[in-house]
């Protein structure tokens, strides 16, 4: 990031919080093709981050990449300050168990209701009793705002907001540190759109999270993000607080914040 | 700095005082439920108790909801209980979990034996209606074939070709080797049994009317059956759950006619290729054993075969193949179309279409064997 001539300066207060994810170099591509080459990007605690860029330029890509999903050409990916090369596998489930993952379509396991879903973590990796599994589950169940009778439904009956939901408690099942949220808000009305934001920010706040989100919700980026880095070219092009990224001056980001849809959500 | 939970009493003055420590986080699971047990415990009979949870290093959902649900349960017993020193983002935490008991999913009790009859009934009742089903779908694909007839620019060739190149051309190697196996083991027992009575040369006869009238049929029908009705009910139920066919209904697309027609075809075209080619390579296999376990030379053999076989042994075996496929193909169709939204219902209509299939194979080589028995073929 500091070699784009584009990133704003850092302020000092940005400089001593603490990096949880630090990625150097990345090179990623699928055959001929190279989808990223030399990307860097820092994550820090506690903060919710969006993650814009145009279609197709590898935001998902990125996420997975970090996640270990997508191979790596070259460069390091750091989790919690260790290389998550040089990590042999028990160390790997450790730092595996500190992140959850929204997954853009939901992913969850079909032939499971979303009770058993968001049970399936936490009984890998938890030791406790049925009736406080049993608890727990519903508790994170009501906390991401799904209604109780929602528990034993199985996923292929549920509402697109109702999955994404039901997505996101799994995610939290294990109390995690990082999540990654892949567009969240996609396919919700704004209304829904609206209360996913206030939740993810509630959840931030009462559970300290760390918050990597990538997303195209204007309004999102707008409420709830407090920095946002924009990839383009391979790269991040841009990062800062939307101030910053109204200030940049690359064409792109310009164009996406300074357009009619963005004028219009910032109008308010 | 890495400590797990702890609780400590601290009895000064008239309250009793638990002073809770550590990390109250989701690793010390365990130990997080046997400690608030314990201070349920030690708490029991006395009056209003104070939770101090100023020394709490971490506390995540589970902790705030294990405290929290120790403190409703003091109060359910009378005691009052607070927290005290909480940190304001844990307080945050706190009041955002807010305990609440969750009402236990009430079970519906029954003796098993109403059960058992329950399950039998309903399974009974589903056998009659996958019968109504198969028979309406029947209509329904003889219908769109009959609808492709009157309008032969609407039929897919393309995808029958592609189908038939599945089907019928990549199966060719399987089906030729199990049924070179077959014909070779058949020979190879005839010999050996009818040895016994000095009759070795009927092995000829038995080997050509076994294979011609049933084996090579029954053989590639339920190689197809594992092999594209398994293939079909998994491409069409998977089309069905990422709502594919609906998307062809919505376009004004028949299901029936884009996705089901050109299989069936298919099949009903490939099989009776596929039962020549298993009858050639069986009677290949038994006509070798036959060479080498029991001295019949090639042209002995050929000879033997023309006087015990007539056309029609060879034809009552090739008659039966289309029918064959047309069983496969629909029951293949039609569990592909009830599949589900789940992953599992998938494997469970993949798994019903293939047993389903051969099943009725069987059932309608018995047919034909008595229709055939009965006309004297």
């Amino acid at each position: 990031m500091d070699d784009t001539p584009q990133a704003p300066a850092r302020t000092a207060d940005e400089r001593e919080r603490e990096v949880v994810i630090r990625v150097r170099g990345l090179e990623v591509g699928f055959g001929e093709k190279t989808i990223m080459k030399g990307l860097d990007l820092d994550v820090y605690r506690g903060e919710i981050l969006g993650f814009v860029g145009a279609s197709g330029t590898g935001k998902s890509v990125l996420t997975r990449a970090i996640l270990g999903l997508v191979p790596k050409r070259a460069g390091t990916i750091e989790v919690f300050g260790e290389d998550l090369d040089g990590l042999n596998p028990a160390s790997r489930r450790a730092i595996e168990r500190r992140w959850g993952v929204l997954f853009q379509h939901g992913a969850l396991f079909s032939s499971l209701t979303v009770k058993q879903n968001v049970q399936v973590p936490m009984r890998e990796y938890l030791d406790m009793s049925d009736r406080l599994l049993e608890e727990l589950a519903m508790l994170k169940i009501e906390m991401v705002g799904l209604s109780p009778d929602a528990a034993d439904k199985y996923p292929s009956d549920l509402s697109g907001g109702m999955i994404k939901r039901a997505a996101l408690a799994r995610a939290l099942a294990l109390d995690p540190e990082i999540v990654f949220l892949d567009e969240p808000t996609s396919g919700l009305d704004p209304i829904g759109a609206g209360d996913f934001d206030d939740l993810i920010a509630t959840l931030q706040k009462t559970l300290g999270l760390t918050v990597f989100m990538v997303t195209h919700d204007l309004d999102s980026l707008h409420s709830v993000c407090d920095r946002i880095a924009a990839l383009g070219e391979g790269r991040i092009i841009a990062s800062g607080t939307i101030e910053d990224m109204l200030a940049s001056d690359h064409p792109w980001v310009k164009a996406y914040f300074h357009g009619k849809r963005a004028r219009a959500v910032m109008a308010e | 700095m890495n400590s797990g939970p702890a609780i400590a009493v601290d009895e000064r003055g008239g309250d009793m005082r638990f002073v809770v420590s550590g990390r109250w986080t989701a690793p010390h699971a365990a130990e997080v439920e046997r400690l608030a047990a314990t201070l349920l415990e030690e708490a029991r009979g006395g009056g209003s108790v104070r939770i101090d949870i100023s020394g709490i290093e971490r506390l995540d959902t589970l902790g705030a909801w294990v405290l929290d649900r120790t403190r409703h349960e003091l109060g359910d017993r009378g005691q009052r209980a607070d927290f005290v020193g909480a940190r304001p983002e844990h307080q945050t935490l706190l009041d955002e979990i807010a305990y609440r008991g969750f009402q236990e999913p009430t079970r519906r009790k029954s003796s098993r034996i109403v059960d058992f009859l329950v399950d039998v009934g309903r399974t009974v009742v589903e056998v009659g209606k996958d019968f109504m089903r198969g028979v309406s779908f029947l209509g329904e694909v003889v219908a769109a074939l009959v609808g492709v007839l009157l309008n032969p620019r609407r039929f897919r060739f393309p995808a029958l070709v592609h189908q038939l190149e599945h089907i019928a051309f990549r199966g060719v190697p399987i089906i030729a080797l199990i049924s070179f196996l077959v014909g070779a083991i058949v020979a190879q027992q005839g010999i050996f049994q009818l040895q016994r009575f000095g009759a070795t040369p009927f092995v000829v006869d038995l080997v050509g009317i076994l294979i011609l009238r049933e084996l090579a049929v029954l053989l590639t029908s339920i190689m197809i059956a594992g092999r594209s009705g398994s293939a079909f009910t998994a491409e069409i139920g998977s089309m069905k759950m990422r709502e594919e066919v609906d998307a062809l209904r919505v376009m004004g697309l028949d299901p029936v006619q884009v996705l089901i027609v050109p299989r069936v075809l298919a099949l009903i075209i490939g099989l009776p290729l596929l039962t020549f080619l298993s009858m050639m390579s069986a009677l290949l296999g038994g006509g070798l054993v036959a060479w080498v376990y029991g001295g019949i030379s090639p042209e002995i053999f050929l000879a033997r075969l023309q006087g015990a076989i007539a056309l029609s042994t060879f034809l009552v075996g090739l008659i039966k193949a289309p029918f064959m496929a047309l069983v496969i193909g629909l029951i293949a169709s039609l569990e592909g179309l009830a599949v589900q939204g789940s992953a599992e219902s998938l494997g469970r209509q993949v798994t019903s279409s293939v047993v389903k299939a051969i099943f009725m194979v069987i059932v309608v080589d018995g047919l034909f064997a008595m229709f055939f028995a009965a006309i004297d073929y």
